[in-house]
């Protein structure tokens, strides 16, 4: 009976995943599809394309545009990932580890920054950063960036950082460690895992903004490529750019794939299994 | 190897709380010595201190002579056991047991000489390439023990160190402790909350409640002269019998009827600030079935009858739990080890006394028996600051005492 269930439960559970794989790749594999596409061909609804070509991906590495959004969006995002992940690993530690005054307000209001509705700032933000000059340079979108990133970081680190049994930092310090070498060789490791979570949804983050991009700013000098994708026209003026937007799309999401895969491997869950009873 | 030596070392934690307060204590070099309390007196916070763990707030603490308040504890040189265990679980076994060892800038063949050394004391050679997540408890247990060991410390802390462990693990890891603290001769504190390893395992017990020493002495001495209230109901198990007495006439008056006292006690109770209520204390074993006690022994005790309310035969001998009526003994300790073990042992409504009788006694459930108990082993309490007033220079005379 018990069996029989847990069987009938997969199958639902294995076809419910079925579907929701499907609605997400379907999309995805068709700007791939219409990235190797010709301009002849671009409409003609066929998933596989009948000519291939790679004139679309020509097409965006020539043009200066593209290639300087790129190297944005790659700066920036790494720059504001790093930062955000290094704060954020400081306050969680603080916030999982001591009981200072303030914690509870810190926390709230980190949680308020990252409830707060992002448009509502758009147009003071801007305001501001033309008067302080940051207007259309990479710290004036790295700052919007790692205040936004910074909850979402400060939770994800404390959440995994409150499993790391701290008894193992104890044991390491009986054992001769000093609070360096307690940190680097004994929790470190263990807080790798969290770390790199949480840099990957950051790292997301950053890279797949638009509102702040376009708002923030407004030439090649610090525009990132989901920006740049808006004002992607094709050599001419008569050409339509489908083409070429698709395969910048897919260009951009090589990126977070690789990010995502590189760092996985890191990702291994119960890494902390075994180091204390219950 | 050293001696530890605790000065009126005292702990106030930043709320306010004292958890410690003026410990004294001297354990020698290679001794043995248990730390045990109810729960939040002051145990893990006193091991703490003494690892370098815990700042201490004021007193001193000497280590090999040393005060060694404000050094790290990387510098007292001393190996600590976890309840949690804390190994460190991306690691191996002999990782984790290196690990002090590499800290400590050994070359490696020294270190691996050591960590075989250690593993077979162990018997933890055949998993030295595991990692932890893949050890039984028993076995994490012993890496944790082994992490200690491998690099001779001055002493080893411990605190609870068995607790997580099944019962049967548990009595089989107490001899391996036992062992190889006699083995190594290392100075070890060792806080537990379990009766049979603190009358076991130590040479000394020290007995905490709410952050003080209560008394410090073998085990066998807080069993058979406990200095006061708390440390008699403390240890043994089952635990000893408190019965509300009234002084009358130079006489007790309980519900087991009427107690004499020797001319000690009874001077002791016509002082102008005497009790007028005290709390007779009797262990279990200090009663016998009246038909089994011959003439001699008959005259050092006193008889009474109850009715019988649980016969439970063990064998060897009888637990036998009498209906007592009258007022139940009350006090702040009683309440305070009532509340620990959560047991209504202390809080039977007075009315329910353990006795361990002979196995040939013929006590039937709910018939009315007649009872003898050794005036000789019987204890006094003064309820208001539990002293034992039987106790004389540190040993218990009974109520007859001259
Ligand atoms: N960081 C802290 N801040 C404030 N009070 C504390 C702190 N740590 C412990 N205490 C208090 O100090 C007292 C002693 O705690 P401790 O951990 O030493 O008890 P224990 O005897 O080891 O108890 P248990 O047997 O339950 O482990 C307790 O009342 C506890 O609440
Ligand atoms: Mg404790």
């Amino acid at each position: 009976m018990a069996v029989e269930t847990t069987t009938r439960a997969k199958v639902r559970w294995g076809l419910l995943d079925v579907v929701v794989v499907v609605f997400a790749l379907v999309p995805v594999l068709w700007i791939a599809s219409l990235s190797f596409k010709t301009p002849a061909t671009l409409t003609d609804g066929k998933f596989w394309p009948r000519e291939w070509t790679l004139d679309n991906y020509r097409t965006i590495f020539d043009t200066d545009q593209f290639v300087r959004a790129l190297v944005n969006s790659i700066g920036i995002a790494l720059i504001a990932t790093t930062i955000a992940v290094v704060l954020g690993a400081m306050a969680a530690y603080a916030i999982s580890r001591l009981d200072f005054p303030g914690k509870k307000l810190l926390v709230g209001v980190s949680l308020l920054i990252a409830m707060f509705p992002q448009v509502s700032l758009v147009s003071p933000l801007f305001e501001i950063e033309r008067q302080l000059g940051l207007f259309d340079t990479w710290p004036g979108l790295i700052l919007p960036y790692i205040t936004f990133a910074l909850p979402l970081a400060i939770y994800t680190l404390s959440a995994f950082f409150k499993q790391i049994p701290w008894d193992l930092e104890k044991a390491a310090k009986m054992d001769g460690a000093t609070q360096a070498q307690a940190f680097r060789r004994v929790i470190a490791p263990l807080a790798a895992p969290g770390v790199f979570t949480t840099a990957i949804l950051v790292f997301i983050f950053c890279w797949n903004d638009f509102l702040f991009a376009i708002t923030l700013t407004s030439t090649e000098r610090s525009r990132t490529v989901p920006v740049a994708l808006q004002f992607f026209t094709g050599e001419s003026q008569f050409e339509d750019p489908t083409g070429a937007i698709c395969a910048a799309a897919v260009v951009i999401t090589v990126p977070i794939i690789l990010f995502v895969l590189f760092f996985q491997r890191r990702i291994v869950s119960g890494l902390t299994s075994g180091a204390v009873k219950g | 190897m050293a001696d530890i030596v605790l000065d009126k070392v005292s702990k106030r934690f930043p709320d306010g709380t004292t958890a410690v307060q003026d410990v004294d204590l001297e354990i020698a070099d290679g001794e043995f010595v248990i730390l045990v309390g109810p729960s939040g007196c002051g145990k893990s916070t006193t091991l703490n201190m003494i690892a370098g763990l815990e700042d201490i707030s004021s007193g001193e603490l000497r280590i090999g002579g040393e005060r060694v308040n404000d050094k790290a504890p990387r510098d007292r040189d001393i190996a600590m056991v976890f309840q949690s265990y804390a190994l460190y679980p991306n690691m191996s076994v002999r990782e984790n047991m290196a690990f002090p060892l590499r800290l400590a800038k050994l070359d490696k063949e020294t270190i691996n000489q050591k960590v075989d050394e250690a593993a077979k004391v162990l018997e933890l050679t055949a998993l030295l390439d595991r990692k932890p997540a893949n050890l039984s408890g028993g076995q994490r247990q012993r890496v944790a023990m082994g992490r200690a060991i491998v690099r001779q410390p001055k002493a080893f802390l411990m605190d609870e160190p068995l607790s997580n462990l099944d019962a049967k693990l548990r009595v089989q890891m107490r001899t391996v402790v036992s062992r190889l603290q006699k083995q190594l001769g290392t100075t070890t504190v060792y806080v537990t909350h379990d009766q049979t390893e603190a009358m076991t395992l130590g040479d000394r017990v020290v007995i905490m409640r709410g952050g003080a020493v209560q008394q410090v002495g073998p085990p066998q001495e807080l069993y058979d002269h406990p200095r006061n209230l708390f440390v008699a109901g403390f240890i043994g198990s089952p635990s000893m019998n408190f019965v509300h007495a009234v002084v009358e006439d130079g006489r007790l008056r309980t519900a087991l009827g009427d107690v004499p006292v020797g001319d000690r006690i009874r001077r002791e109770l016509e002082a102008g600030d005497a009790p007028k209520e005290l709390i007779l204390g009797i262990r279990p074993e200090h009663f016998e079935d009246a038909a089994l006690v011959d003439d001699e022994t008959r005259r050092r005790g006193m008889e009474f009858e109850a009715p019988v309310d649980i016969v439970e035969s063990m064998g060897s001998d009888k637990y036998v739990y009498f209906t007592v009526e009258g007022e139940r003994a009350s006090a702040a300790e009683l309440e305070e080890l009532a509340a620990d073990t959560g047991a209504a042992d202390f809080a039977g409504g007075g009315s329910n006394l353990v006795t361990r009788l002979s196995a040939e006694s013929s006590a039937r459930e709910g018939e009315t028996r007649r009872a003898w108990f050794n005036l000789e082993k019987i204890h006094l309490f003064d309820p208001g600051s539990g002293r034992n007033l039987t106790l004389q220079e540190g040993r218990s005379a009974g109520a007859l005492a001259d």
